[in-house]
């Protein structure tokens, strides 16, 4: 044996010892990331979140401005078909949610943020939870997380060359322009069409597979108004609104239409839209009955992770919901840690 | 000659070297994908929930069976300063052993989220939602983590210590290969 030949002296020994602690140290900083500075992490995510003014303390770091509702998802027994999920057995779930808009900062003018949001978890009879958070623009602005990314950063950038730059790199983002640019705006959460844009796998009680996008369709009808027009109504009009509304009018309603893909359909890249004619089925309804504040209401302390998924649906080849899952989850971890810093009423008193 | 007295049993060895390979594991993939966004960022947090769970249970095990069966005396030769640290430093790893899956599961009850293991297999949960909880059970997991990891290699140093250096027979007592007759190893 090679050991017995060559018996190791004390020195080398050591040397050996010391080689592979080094080396078991050295291979632990790599993979935490802490040799590679240009790897794109969560907290890189974050920072390039982070208006200039500083982080929303205890607040979430995108779409930090909403309010909390609760109420139920009724399955009409269609999906039942496209994926084995409880949820899509007919019948009445647990509903709890947040209307919000696209922007880190909890105090923006309703008026100057494009983007709507809506966060929505739906709790199975066994307890099994379905959660996502879905937008209003009909495309994602970019293809991959690393191109999001870049976008915060040259929109972050007061150079306007940096964004000219970024377009031309990032073609895909002309759909989502457009769409910002001309779509008419809204005066109610409750008149905004909230889509999924990522595209997720639903399997079926004898396995069979297909992949599927889905969205929240408004039942009420929606009122165009020009983003000055918002403005005037005053910064806080969409929480005003959804309380005055559903205090008067009762529950607001979504339909949840899913679209199933036809093979070769872009499935990993939400800024491409399917064709219009692929095959869309009616699940159920989203019915929203109560609306809290976010201080010291039931969506405050839910991470609508995407990847919170039940039995029967499961991610796609699309990167964006493991992306999403790892940044939401350094959010929650944040905004959990700075909740001294947004006190709820109750602890606020003296 | 009987080994039995000289070394760990065999079922002590082999859960050893599993949880060895294990936690080792853990504790790069626990770093590795807290520091990605990439799409292995989903299986690589579900394989740690999983391993985490099963080692919780593999601990209970071994150390049912430490109980039984006991451990190999250290050798006489050893300093007592040497004796203790080593007693001290292994029931210090079989306390980071348990603890760190507790806080894991715990820093998600206290989160909400679901603990979804492999195979979709749901833990419930045995603790409300607190942002204080959470807080402090997730900065336990980080920084136990970490030195969870520094007295791994610690005591990796000392078992290569026993096994080059002194050639004690202590790594002998934890090894899987059969004992080499001492004859050959003096030649
Ligand atoms: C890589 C791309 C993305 C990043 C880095 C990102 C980042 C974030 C962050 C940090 C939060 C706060 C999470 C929390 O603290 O709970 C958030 C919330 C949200 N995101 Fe994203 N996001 C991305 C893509 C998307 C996409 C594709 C959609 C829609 C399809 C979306 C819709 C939402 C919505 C609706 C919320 C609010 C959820 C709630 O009410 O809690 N995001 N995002
Ligand atoms: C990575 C995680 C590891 C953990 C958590 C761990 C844990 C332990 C524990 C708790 C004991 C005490 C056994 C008892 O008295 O019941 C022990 C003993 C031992 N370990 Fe490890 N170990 C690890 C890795 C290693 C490695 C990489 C080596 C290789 C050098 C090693 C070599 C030994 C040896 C030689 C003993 C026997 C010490 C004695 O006779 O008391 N261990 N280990
Ligand atoms: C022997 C057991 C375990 C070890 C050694 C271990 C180790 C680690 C390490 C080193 C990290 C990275 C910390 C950081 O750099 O931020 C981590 C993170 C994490 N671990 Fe574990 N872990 C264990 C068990 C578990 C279990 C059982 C669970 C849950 C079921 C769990 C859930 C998590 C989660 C969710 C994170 C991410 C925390 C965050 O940043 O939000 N771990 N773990």
């Amino acid at each position: 044996m090679n050991q017995g030949k060559l018996p190791r002296s004390g020195l080398g020994s050591l040397v050996l010892i010391a080689a592979v602690l080094g080396g078991g140290a050295a291979a632990f900083a790599y993979t935490a990331g802490w040799l590679s500075p240009e790897r794109l992490t969560p907290e890189r995510m974050i920072a390039a979140l982070t208006p200039p003014s500083g982080p929303p303390l205890g607040h979430r770091r995108n779409h930090a401005k909403g309010i909390c509702f609760t109420g139920t998802f009724e399955a009409n027994g269609n999906g039942a078909e496209l994926s084995k999920a409880r949820v899509f057995e007919r019948g009445a779930y647990p509903a709890l949610g947040r209307f919000n808009l696209g922007t880190a900062d909890p105090n923006a003018v309703d008026a100057t943020v494009r983007v709507r949001g809506l966060g929505l978890q739906i709790a199975a009879a066994d307890g099994e939870e379905w959660r996502m958070a879905l937008i209003n623009p009909p495309v994602f602005a970019v293809s991959t997380p690393q191109a999001f990314h870049e976008l915060l950063i040259a929109s972050g950038k007061k150079d306007p060359e940096a964004m000219k730059s970024f377009i031309q790199a990032n073609p895909e983002f002309a759909a989502f322009a457009a769409w910002a640019k001309t779509a008419p705006w809204t005066t109610s959460y409750a008149e905004d069409f909230y889509n999924g844009l990522n595209s997720f796998i639903f399997t079926d009680a004898k396995g069979g597979e297909r992949a599927v996008r889905w969205s929240l369709v408004p039942m009420a009808k929606g009122v165009p108004v020009s983003q000055a027009d918002l403005e005037k109504r005053g910064p806080d009009f969409l929480e005003q609104e959804i309380v005055e509304r559903v205090r008067t009018a009762g529950p607001q309603r979504w339909t949840m239409v899913t679209t199933v893909a036809d093979p070769g359909d872009p499935t990993a890249d939400p800024s491409k839209a399917w064709p219009e004619n692929r095959r869309k089925v009616e699940v159920g309804t989203l019915i929203v009955q109560r609306i809290e504040p976010e201080r010291d209401g039931p969506c405050r302390d839910i991470n609508f992770d995407p990847t919170v998924l039940p039995q029967g649906i499961r991610v796609s080849d699309d990167p964006f919901p493991a992306a999403r899952s790892s940044v939401y989850r350094k959010s929650y971890d944040l905004r959990a840690a700075e909740a001294r810093d947004y006190p709820r009423t109750e602890t606020a008193k003296p | 000659m009987t080994s039995a007295p000289h070394r760990f049993a065999l079922i002590q060895r082999v859960l050893h070297w599993l949880m060895a390979v294990c936690v080792l594991a853990m504790l790069f993939i626990g770093v590795g994908m807290v520091s990605t966004v990439a799409p292995k960022y989903l299986p690589l947090i579900l394989v740690h929930k999983t391993t985490g769970f099963i080692l919780l249970v593999l601990v209970l095990i071994r150390l049912a069976l430490r109980l039984h069966y006991g451990a190999p005396p250290l050798p006489a030769d050893l300093s007592k300063t040497m004796k203790l640290g080593a007693g001290l430093s292994h029931q210090l790893l079989y306390g980071l052993m348990i603890v760190m899956p507790l806080l894991g599961i715990g820093m998600l009850w206290a989160a909400a989220y679901p603990v979804i293991l492999y195979g979709g297999i749901r833990i419930p949960a045995l603790l409300p939602q607190s942002d204080l909880m959470h807080t402090l059970l997730w900065n336990a997991h980080v920084y136990v983590g970490f030195a969870f990891f520094a007295l791994v290699l610690l005591h990796l140093a000392a078992g290569l210590f026993h096994a080059l250096i002194r050639r004690d027979g202590v790594f002998a007592s934890m090894s899987l290969l059969p004992l080499r007759d001492r004859g050959t190893q003096t030649k």
